[in-house]
C-alpha cells in the first residue's frame, strides 16, 4: 500500500502534511508529524491520551495555528487558504460540540442555518437527519438529557448537516457502550461509502482495526509506526499463541514444553493459568498441544492469531496502551 | 476444550447499513454560505432559545434590579437625601446604569462556557462571518438589558419616581444605557476568551465593576467628595453615563452628555471588539 503512494496524483490526497509541530510551553505536543491521507479512506490516529492526536487534528481543522511545518487539505494551504478548507471539512470534537440546553432539532436547525439553509430547508434537513440517526423520538428533548450514545450521534449528525468531504472525529466512541459504539461505527462506514474521507483518533486498538484503512501510531507527538492494520501486525512479526490451562500447577511444565517446541520466549499470565508465546508455525503449535495431552496437562482454551494492535503498541513503545493512558496527561 | 483460530480481518465486514442513513448522507448538498445578517440572526435565535430553555438565567435582569433598587432606596434614602422619595429621583437613573453595567458580564460568562464545551470549535469551523456569533448573542443581551431597565423604571414609578423628561426622555436615556452596555460587553467577551474559568472571569469583572460603579456619581453628588476623588468620579465612564441618563430622565439632558456617552462607547468598542475577534479566531 505504502509504495503505491508516489504514483498517486496530488489531487488524490485529502491531506498532505509535512513536519507539523506544535509547542505548548516546553512541551512539544506535536513534534514533526508527516501525513498523507488518500481521499475516500479512513485514517486512524492511534495513541494514548496526551500523545498529540487532538492537537494534530485541531491544526488540520484550522483551529490551531501550526508552529512549524506545512499542510495542504484538498490542495488548499492550511495557513493561506483556511477559508477554502473550512468549506470542505467538519469536526466532531472530543466533547459534545453542540448546545446542551437546546433540543436535538434546534441544534441541527441552528447548524443548518449557519451552513446557509433557509429556515424551512433547515427544518426539513434536521428532521431527515434525526430520523436517519434514530433520534426522531428525542427531537424535542434537550440534549443534556440524552444518553452518551445519543449525544454522540446528534454530534455527528450536526457535523454532516452538509456532507463534508473530510470529517475529523476526535475519539468518536470514547465512553460509549458496545451497542452505541457499533452504531457510531456504522455511521462512519456509511459516510465513507458515500465518499467522505475520515480522520479519526482513538485510544482503542480495536476501533482502528475495525475502521481504518491506514493507521498511524502516535506517541509523544511523533508517528512511530504507520500502515494498514495487517502491516502493523506483521511488523511486530509473528503470530501469538494463547493457552489457558485448567490447573495452575501445570503452568511451569507447560512453559517448558512451549519453550522447547516453539523455540520462543513464553510469557506467563498473572492469573497463573495462562501463557502467551510467539508462534509462526501452526504445525509446531499442534505438536506442543499433543505434548500437553501426553503429559496430562489439561487445556481449557487456546487461540492462535496474529498479534493484536495492543501487542503492536506494546512492542513499539515498550508500554501497553492502558499503562500509557494512566501516565499520560491530556493535552488539548 | 474449545478451539478458535482468530481471523480478525474477516470480522471487518460491514454490518447492514440503514438505507435512511445513506440517503441522509447523500442529500447533504452544500448551499451557499449564509450572509452576515442571516448568520447573526441564527445566533440571535440560539440565544433566544437558551432563554426559553434556561429561564433562570433571566434572574439577573429581573430579580437583581428589584433588589438593588429597593435596598439602596430604603437604606440610603433617609441618610443621604432626607427622604426616600427625594433620593429615588436621584438614585434611580444611577442604579439603573449600575445594574445593567453589572449584568453585562454574563455575556462574557456565556462565551467562556461555550469555549470550554466543544461548540466553540464547531462554530469556528463553519463557513460564516465569525463576528456574527458574538453580535447575535449581544443583540439578545440588549433585549435582556431593556427588560432590566423597564422592570426598574416600572418599580420606580410605583415607589414614587417622577421623571420630568417624560416618556421620550426616559426612552432616550434607556437607549443610551443600551449603547453603552453593548460596548461594555466587548470587555467581558475579551476576558471571556482569555481566562480559564467562569470563576476567574467573575472575579475580574467584580474587581473592575465594583470600584467603577461605587466610586461614581451613582449614589452621591461628587461635590460631597474630597477633591482628589472628584477627578476620578467625574472621568469615570459610569458617571458620564449616569449623568446623561439622569439628565434625560429629568428633562435636563444636553448633547454634550450624549456625545460623552457615545465617545466612551466608541472607545470601548474600538478597542475590545477587534481584540475579541482576534482572540476568537486565534484561540488555542
Amino acid at each position: 500500500m505504502k509504495k503505491d503512494k508516489k504514483f498517486l496524483q496530488s489531487n488524490d490526497w485529502a491531506i498532505e502534511a509535512t513536519g507539523l509541530v506544535k509547542v505548548f510551553g516546553k512541551e512539544r505536543a506535536v513534534d514533526g508529524v508527516d501525513l498523507a491521507i488518500q481521499k475516500g479512506t479512513v485514517y486512524g490516529f492511534l495513541g494514548p491520551n496526551g500523545a498529540g492526536k487532538t492537537t494534530t487534528i485541531r491544526m488540520l481543522a484550522t483551529l490551531l495555528p501550526v508552529d512549524a511545518g506545512s499542510a495542504r487539505v484538498f490542495g488548499h494551504d492550511l495557513v493561506s487558504d483556511s477559508a477554502a478548507i473550512r468549506r470542505r471539512i467538519s469536526l466532531t470534537g472530543q466533547y459534545a460540540s453542540i448546545d446542551e440546553d437546546l433540543t436535538g432539532i434546534e441544534n441541527l436547525m441552528l447548524i443548518a442555518r449557519l451552513m446557509g439553509y433557509t429556515r424551512r430547508q433547515a427544518k426539513v434537513r434536521a428532521i431527515e437527519l434525526l430520523e436517519a440517526f434514530g433520534l426522531d423520538h428525542a427531537a424535542k428533548r434537550q440534549v443534556k438529557n440524552y444518553s452518551g450514545g445519543m449525544r454522540r450521534r446528534i454530534d455527528i449528525a450536526a457535523s454532516i448537516v452538509v456532507t463534508p468531504d473530510l470529517l475529523f472525529l476526535d475519539e468518536p466512541t470514547t465512553g460509549l457502550d458496545p451497542r452505541s459504539r457499533n452504531q457510531v461505527w456504522d455511521i462512519i462506514r456509511a459516510l465513507v461509502r458515500a465518499g467522505t474521507t475520515v480522520l479519526l483518533t482513538t485510544q482503542y486498538l480495536e476501533e482502528a482495526d475495525q475502521l481504518a484503512d491506514q493507521i498511524g501510531v502516535i506517541h509523544h507527538g511523533k508517528i512511530i509506526a504507520e500502515g494498514t492494520s495487517s502491516e502493523l501486525k506483521a511488523s511486530v512479526g509473528r503470530g501469538t499463541l494463547n493457552v489457558q490451562l485448567v490447573h495452575a500447577e501445570d503452568q511451569h511444565r507447560a512453559r517448558t514444553i512451549l519453550e522447547e517446541k516453539l523455540d520462543a520466549s513464553v510469557r506467563l499470565g498473572a492469573d497463573s493459568t495462562s501463557l502467551t508465546a510467539q508462534a509462526d508455525d501452526s504445525a509446531l503449535v499442534a505438536e506442543s498441544l499433543a505434548e500437553f495431552a501426553r503429559q496430562h496437562i489439561e487445556v481449557s482454551d487456546f487461540s492462535l492469531g496474529r498479534p493484536s494492535l495492543d501487542e503492536v503498541f506494546l512492542t513499539l513503545t515498550g508500554q501497553s496502551a492502558e499503562q500509557q493512558q494512566d501516565s499520560g496527561e491530556e493535552i488539548l | 476444550m474449545t478451539v478458535h483460530l482468530q481471523t480478525r480481518e474477516s470480522m471487518k465486514a460491514d454490518t447492514g447499513t440503514d438505507e435512511r442513513l445513506l440517503q441522509a448522507i447523500a442529500s447533504g448538498a452544500r448551499p451557499e454560505p449564509p450572509n452576515a445578517w442571516s448568520s447573526t440572526m441564527a445566533f440571535a435565535s440560539r440565544a433566544l432559545l437558551r432563554i426559553k430553555h434556561v429561564p433562570e438565567q433571566m434572574f439577573d435582569v429581573t430579580v437583581f434590579p428589584i433588589i438593588f433598587l429597593l435596598m439602596f432606596t430604603y437604606l440610603f434614602g433617609g441618610a443621604i437625601a432626607g427622604s426616600t422619595t427625594d433620593y429615588l429621583q436621584f438614585l434611580l437613573p444611577g442604579i439603573l446604569v449600575m445594574t445593567v453595567a453589572q449584568i453585562t458580564m454574563y455575556t462574557g460568562i456565556d462565551l467562556n462556557n461555550d469555549i470550554r464545551k466543544g461548540i466553540f470549535d464547531r462554530f469556528r469551523t463553519l463557513p460564516i462571518w465569525l463576528p456574527s456569533a458574538l453580535i447575535g448573542a449581544l443583540l439578545v443581551d440588549v433585549i435582556r438589558y431593556s427588560m432590566a431597565s423597564i422592570i426598574m423604571i416600572a418599580l420606580g414609578l410605583m415607589l414614587g419616581f417622577r421623571p420630568e423628561g417624560g416618556l421620550w426622555g426616559v426612552g432616550f436615556a434607556i437607549v443610551l444605557v443600551l449603547i453603552f452596555s453593548f460596548s461594555l460587553s466587548w470587555i467581558w467577551t475579551t476576558f471571556g476568551l482569555i481566562v480559564r474559568s467562569e470563576k476567574s472571569l467573575m472575579m475580574i469583572s467584580f474587581l473592575v465593576l465594583m470600584p467603577l460603579t461605587f466610586i461614581s456619581n451613582v449614589f452621591v453628588e461628587p461635590d460631597t467628595l474630597p477633591t482628589w476623588l472628584q477627578g476620578f468620579v467625574n472621568s469615570n465612564p459610569i458617571s458620564i453615563l449616569a449623568t446623561a441618563v439622569r439628565g434625560f430622565m429629568h428633562g435636563t439632558g444636553t448633547w454634550q452628555q450624549v456625545a460623552g456617552v457615545l465617545l466612551v462607547s466608541a472607545i470601548m468598542t474600538a478597542i475590545f471588539a477587534p481584540l475579541t475577534m482576534y482572540l476568537y479566531r486565534n484561540k488555542k
